[in-house]
């Protein structure tokens, strides 16, 4: 086999041992849907009357909030697998196993690659979920089959980038409570965005900073394919947040992993 | 592509040449010079903080040696790091296991990543678990196992790509008595049945002299002595009997039949040295009572890791304080 094929092998070796982990020890997946349905319900049910009767006349059209608020939730998934990313990675990096694969004959990229892509499949597996919730409590999206299949693969990108940043973070966190902690702004700047209300309602610098910040022509996409309001030119930031994100996060976990010989 | 390298027959299996490394102005390793034949088991013997780990840790591709040179199963260290992975089992002083994963999948998880054919993995991995006497842990998930069991299970994994050199890195340390000895007799297997060159490191002077064919003495990252268990045990003249007397009279006066004897008149002791046999210990109690000379105690000492260090480095091991009246 070419060296191609270990790296492929290898990464898919890798994978299966995440995904064993995963199914094994389900709680940090589960913890990934929680956040984000608990942010659905108190969204929709204590705060939905005030802040929806607040956007009336915003781009919702003065729909129920819920199918504003849902896509912006929908998002925090993303982020909420993030933590559980750092967490997973640095866990793994504070154990001898490591050390073992660094010693052995095996690709390099494997075990990153590994963790990543398990990531990224739990993580889209909580969006689904969190999804047919908002669908439950009475999310009505617009969206065509097309539209759909979009909204996913836009979510997948920002779980890929989000997910290397964070194998980044666990991987130069000194302990999992540390990892766990790193990410914390991420999951912080959807509300810093477009996420629960429109940008136009904030005070002028967080307004800026609002409009600027990754996650809001993300939301504003999402809303746009599976609400059919306006997308405009935010689905090219958008694009090119994710992918301009995810190479920092490659790059960077790369180098972090080539430099850490932890013991 | 040719790269003529002089492999023969009697090619060592590890060989090394002054490998040094330093973190920050702290010098761990200064200067190692190492040839190990194949075939043979080689301990590096030394207290904590001597430098050992970092030691297995460049010669097994971990780290990078500041300078110096090394080759592994006929692979340079710098130039063929991956020849050199291909060829080793490494099994650290904390056992580098997949917590999560049972026995078993942890085994197969290593011949997945050797690459071998999964019939092949399968029945390796079966194997392995008889051999090592895991086989009823064999679907238990490893976090669940004892300390000896975890240790037997690190070791199968390091097996399972049938590596030519081992690195053992205090592969008893914080085993129990009992599991030690077993781990002591897979190793002895290890070199008769497959012939493989296996690098130990240990602080217990009686486990380099129970497996070693060879014991390298490694202090402050210097190496300070090297020879079989023989040819040490004769540089340190550590072992002693030591009698302790009633009164300083007593004292004076066994002291006068024993020449080379040390006493310490506050301790009311007397250190004859002795290689701890029995025919020694038998003609100290024959010059004693010769003398008509009595002793309130004796007690027999062994040459230990203590004196090996006081006598080839002349500071004892870094927790102690015992000190050589001589």
């Amino acid at each position: 086999m070419s060296s191609l094929s270990y790296a492929v092998s290898d990464s898919l070796t890798m994978l299966r041992r995440n995904l064993k982990h995963a199914l094994r020890y389900p709680s940090m997946t589960l913890s990934v849907v929680i956040m984000p349905v608990m942010m659905l319900l108190l969204f929709n049910y204590a705060f939905g009357g005030a802040l929806g009767s607040g956007i009336a006349g915003a781009p919702t059209g003065g729909g129920a909030y819920i199918d504003y608020v849902a896509p912006g939730i929908i998002l925090m998934a993303a982020t909420a697998g993030a933590v559980a990313t750092a967490v997973g990675v640095c866990v793994d990096m504070t154990e001898g196993i490591v050390n073992r694969f660094r010693t052995m004959s095996i690709s390099r990229a494997a075990f990153l690659t590994g963790h990543v892509v398990g990531s990224v499949i739990q993580t889209v597996i909580a969006i689904a979920l969190v999804i047919g919730i908002a669908l439950a409590i009475g999310f009505r999206p617009n969206a065509s089959a097309v539209e759909w299949i979009a909204a996913i693969g836009l979510l997948t990108l920002l779980t890929t980038a989000l997910t290397w940043l964070s194998a980044g973070m666990g991987l130069v966190a000194k302990t999992p409570e540390s990892a766990s902690n790193a990410p914390l702004p991420l999951t912080f700047l959807p509300f810093l965005g477009s996420a629960i209300v429109p940008t136009d309602s904030m005070p002028t610098g967080l307004r800026w900073f609002a409009e600027y910040q990754p996650f809001t022509p993300v939301i504003e996409t999402l809303r746009g394919l599976l609400m059919g309001t306006e997308i405009g030119n935010s689905g090219y930031l958008a694009l090119a947040w994710c992918v301009g994100l995810s190479l920092v996060g490659y790059l960077w976990a790369r180098s972090a992993f080539g430099r850490t010989a932890k013991l | 592509m040719t790269t003529t390298s002089l492999t023969t027959a009697a090619a060592p299996a590890i060989s090394a040449l002054g490998l040094r490394k330093s973190y920050g102005d702290k010098i761990v390793l200064d200067g190692i010079d190492l040839t190990i034949p194949e075939g043979t088991i080689f301990a590096l013997l030394g207290p904590n903080g001597a430098g050992k780990t970092t030691t297995v840790q460049i010669l097994s591709t971990l780290i990078d040696a500041d300078g110096g040179s090394g080759q592994v199963a006929g692979h340079d260290l710098a130039q063929r790091p991956e020849g050199v992975r291909a060829a080793i089992g490494v099994t650290g002083q904390f056992a580098a296991v997949d917590n999560l994963l049972t026995a078993e999948e942890n085994l197969f998880l290593m011949a997945d990543l050797r690459h071998l054919p999964r019939p092949e993995g399968r029945r390796r991995a079966a194997e392995l678990l008889r051999r090592f006497d895991l086989a009823e842990a064999a679907r238990k998930p490893v976090s669940t196992l004892s300390g000896g069991m975890r240790r037997k299970l690190d070791l199968a994994m390091t097996l399972v790509g049938d590596p030519k050199v081992i690195f053992l890195d205090e592969p008893t340390t914080g085993l129990d008595p009992r599991s030690r000895r077993t781990m002591w007799e897979i190793i002895r297997e290890l070199v008769a049945d497959n012939g493989v060159t296996i690098f130990l490191t240990t602080q217990y002077l009686e486990e380099a002299d129970q497996l070693a064919d060879r014991i390298a003495v490694l202090d402050r990252g210097r190496l300070v002595a090297e020879g079989t268990s023989d040819e040490l045990k004769r540089l340190i003249p550590g072992g002693h009997i030591r009698l302790v007397f009633a009164s300083p009279a007593e004292l004076d006066a066994a002291a006068r039949h024993f020449g080379a004897a040390a006493r310490d008149p506050e301790e009311l002791t007397l250190r004859v040295p002795s290689d701890g046999g029995i025919p020694a210990l038998r003609a100290v109690l024959d010059v004693l009572d010769a003398a008509g000379v009595r002793a309130e105690s004796l007690t027999v000492h062994t040459p230990d890791l203590d004196d090996v260090f006081l006598t080839l480095t002349g500071h004892g091991t870094p927790d102690t304080t015992t000190e050589m009246t001589r």
